[in-house]
């Protein structure tokens, strides 16, 4: 695998990444433990789980796998003292256009993985937990199952870990290539068995109808990492590190056309776009210039080059006022990207020069998404078919000048009229890629 | 109702689909070619141990167990034909439907048999800015493969047998692209010579 972790920049600020990014580290339970491995995880039997939960509420850490939803809060949503079991599963479905940190994790540290795991579990009183990950990820198997043989040899998992009087098993679940198992309800569905058409909600909150119809988390792999790092650093530092409301560090992955692309393990709000590009990933190829950005996973609106946002901002004496931002210096947070119309998602950050054709990026993603529908709802199901249809119609032959609109049309009756949050991800690279870059959209000779 | 009480109950059909008398000259090869009932008929413990260890791992419904046994299934015999569904379908108490839905959803099952090298070249946004299509083309030509040939749940393959190769979505590692899965190793920042020395170190 790519050696692209083993870089790093002068302005990141690894910790999850920390380990994974050392060329000589590997994934064994030895030199875990020599890099300071499951002492977190020891000291979490010493504390109380509500104090745990509190630590990562005051943490500020949101989930890193697309929605930025508190992490603190949706573990605050189980009910430790009920009756039913809870479950834990960690979503390593990873397959958002754009995005590959979760990747470096699972097969260059997974007892990183395993220690967030068993905090989060004790912390929630969970005793049987799952980590989903694509098959496409051929040596994650292997590498987890030995690394859960290893914690098990050693009593950090199976009955009684670290000799706590508590129990809990770990296993891994492959997917088979469906990008929407990567949507948390349909990632459920799929560990039950079943064709992995998603639930709605209400009532299928997994926190109260997850798993086996029972309270159920679902975070993603880089998320439940930072556990660990919340607890070794303690709530304080580590949402310092961050921005109010959004705290820690978080994984951009920068792909397209800059010099160096790769994953960055950045503090929240640390950089902005332009030094995102142009510092850290070495900027755009000699004679080029930026023409759009994609700031996090395929299913995010693009953003034009030179676009600038009108937000609300706070002065410093309090009073909000309108500021004005140009792309380049939009912060990479959460709340600044939504700002701008589009989101942090993933953090797959997609980089497009002026080489690029808008309709035929454009034409690429809708057939991403007419090839991962999961057929469930009939807009969806239907719509994006034949916006694909209509798309590749545009770049080749039997364009018609009506194309751009029916088009766009076609997005607006698919977002919000379906079970999950696919049906707006496949809609909004349309509006946005038609709104944003109209004279690429129009008749061509 | 009646019926499908009946379905649910009915004995597990015992005949082999063929007795070894019956097999004529139907070498292994040709077996492959059609969708004859015989993946059911020659399970080893190299198959049966890992299944009964992953239905373990299920202790609350083993009908979880659906996928992990569908992946240990295609891996040991290169596809799942139908006696595999319905052994997988009585071994999890379910109807084979259970079964065949998902083999039919997930793009990473096949019902036929694919070539010796399975080539997975990424179709998505930056491997395709990166080169992809013109990898993927350069793949096909070299080995023969009309891509828009595609089976029923099967993959391009060519006419000698020795690969497949299909365009799949995003493989995550956009930032090597363009990338394939050659096998079950990933070949990063894939350039057309590069396409070229893996036909031939594969063939």
């Amino acid at each position: 695998m790519s050696s692209l972790i083993e870089h790093t920049h002068p302005r990141e600020r690894r910790i999850v990444f920390e380990n994974a990014g050392k060329p000589d580290y590997t994934p064994d339970i030895e030199t875990y433990l020599a890099h300071g491995g499951y002492v977190e995880a020891k000291k979490a039997f010493t504390m109380a789980p509500e104090a745990i939960i509190s630590e990562v509420k005051a943490s500020n850490l949101r989930g890193r796998g697309g929605a930025a939803f508190p992490t603190g809060v949706k573990w605050g949503f189980i009910r430790r003292d009920d009756e039913k079991p809870h479950y834990l599963c960690v979503n390593g479905d990873e397959s958002e256009p754009g995005t590959f940190k979760d990747r470096y994790i699972l097969h260059r540290d997974p007892h990183q993985l395993l220690e967030g795991m068993i905090i989060t579990c004790y912390a929630l009183n969970i005793h049987l937990a799952y980590i989903y990950v694509r098959c496409e990820y051929t040596h994650a198997k292997a590498i987890m199952e030995k690394a859960i043989q290893e914690a098990r040899d050693r009593g950090f998992l199976g009955k009684n870990i670290f000799g706590a009087g508590f129990d809990l098993d770990i296993y891994f679940h492959e997917g088979a290539g469906a990008y929407i198992c990567g949507e948390e309800t349909s990632l459920l569905e799929s560990l039950e068995g079943k064709r992995p058409y998603p639930r709605i909600k209400p009532p299928y909150f997994p926190a109260v109808l997850g798993l086996y119809m029972s309270p159920t988390i679902v975070n993603n792999v880089e998320t439940i990492c930072h556990v660990k790092h919340i607890l070794r650093l303690g709530s304080a530092q580590y949402a310092s590190m961050g921005t109010p409301g959004d705290g820690g560090t978080r994984v951009l992955c920068v792909s397209g056309d800059v010099i160096k692309p790769g994953p960055y393990e950045l503090a929240v709000g640390s950089v902005t776009l332009g030094e995102l590009i142009y510092d850290i990933c070495g900027g755009l190829r000699p004679g080029r210039s930026l023409k759009a950005v994609i700031p996090g996973g395929s299913s995010s609106k693009v953003l034009r080059a030179n676009e600038i946002f009108k937000i609300k901002a706070k002065a410093d004496d309090g009073t909000v006022i309108d500021k004005e931002v140009p792309l380049l210096d939009m912060v990479m947070d959460a709340a600044s990207v939504a700002a701008a119309g589009s989101m942090i998602g993933s953090g797959g950050v997609i980089v497009m020069d002026d080489s690029r054709d808008m309709l035929w990026a454009l034409n690429n993603l809708n057939q991403f998404y007419a090839h991962e529908s999961c057929g469930q709802c009939t807009p969806c199901r239907e719509g994006v078919l034949w916006m694909s249809k209509l798309s590749t119609r545009m770049i080749g032959e039997g364009a018609q000048a009506s194309d751009a609109s029916m088009l766009h049309n076609i997005a607006d009756n698919i977002a919000g009229r379906t079970v999950c949050a696919f049906g707006e991800a496949a809609s909004w690279p349309t509006q946005s890629f038609i709104d944003k870059f109209p004279e690429e959209f129009g008749p061509r000779a | 109702m009646d019926q499908q009480a009946q379905r649910n109950t009915e004995e597990p059909n015992t005949e082999a689909p063929f007795s070894p008398g019956d097999q004529g000259d139907l070498s292994l090869e040709s077996r492959f070619e059609g969708s004859l009932s015989w993946q059911a008929e020659n399970l080893t413990a190299a198959l049966l141990d890992p299944i009964e260890e992953a239905i373990t791992h299920y202790p609350v419904s083993k009908r979880s167990a659906a996928l992990p046994l569908l992946h240990l299934w295609q891996n040991y015999f290169g596809f799942i034909d139908e006696s595999g569904i319905e052994w997988i379908a009585r071994r999890l108490d379910l109807n084979s439907i259970a079964i065949l839905e998902l083999v039919t959803f997930y793009p990473w099952f096949r019902q036929k048999a694919p070539g010796k090298t399975i080539i997975r070249v990424c179709r998505t946004l930056s491997c395709a800015m990166a080169g992809s299509y013109e990898v993927h083309e350069k793949f096909c030509k070299s080995t023969g493969i009309n891509p828009c040939l595609e089976g029923h749940h099967g993959m391009p393959t060519s006419p000698d047998k020795k690969f497949s190769v299909e365009f799949v979505e995003c493989l995550g590692s956009c930032g090597s692209a363009p990338v394939c899965l050659v096998n079950q190793d990933l070949a990063e920042r894939v350039s057309l010579e590069d396409a070229e020395a893996i036909i031939k170190k594969y063939s």
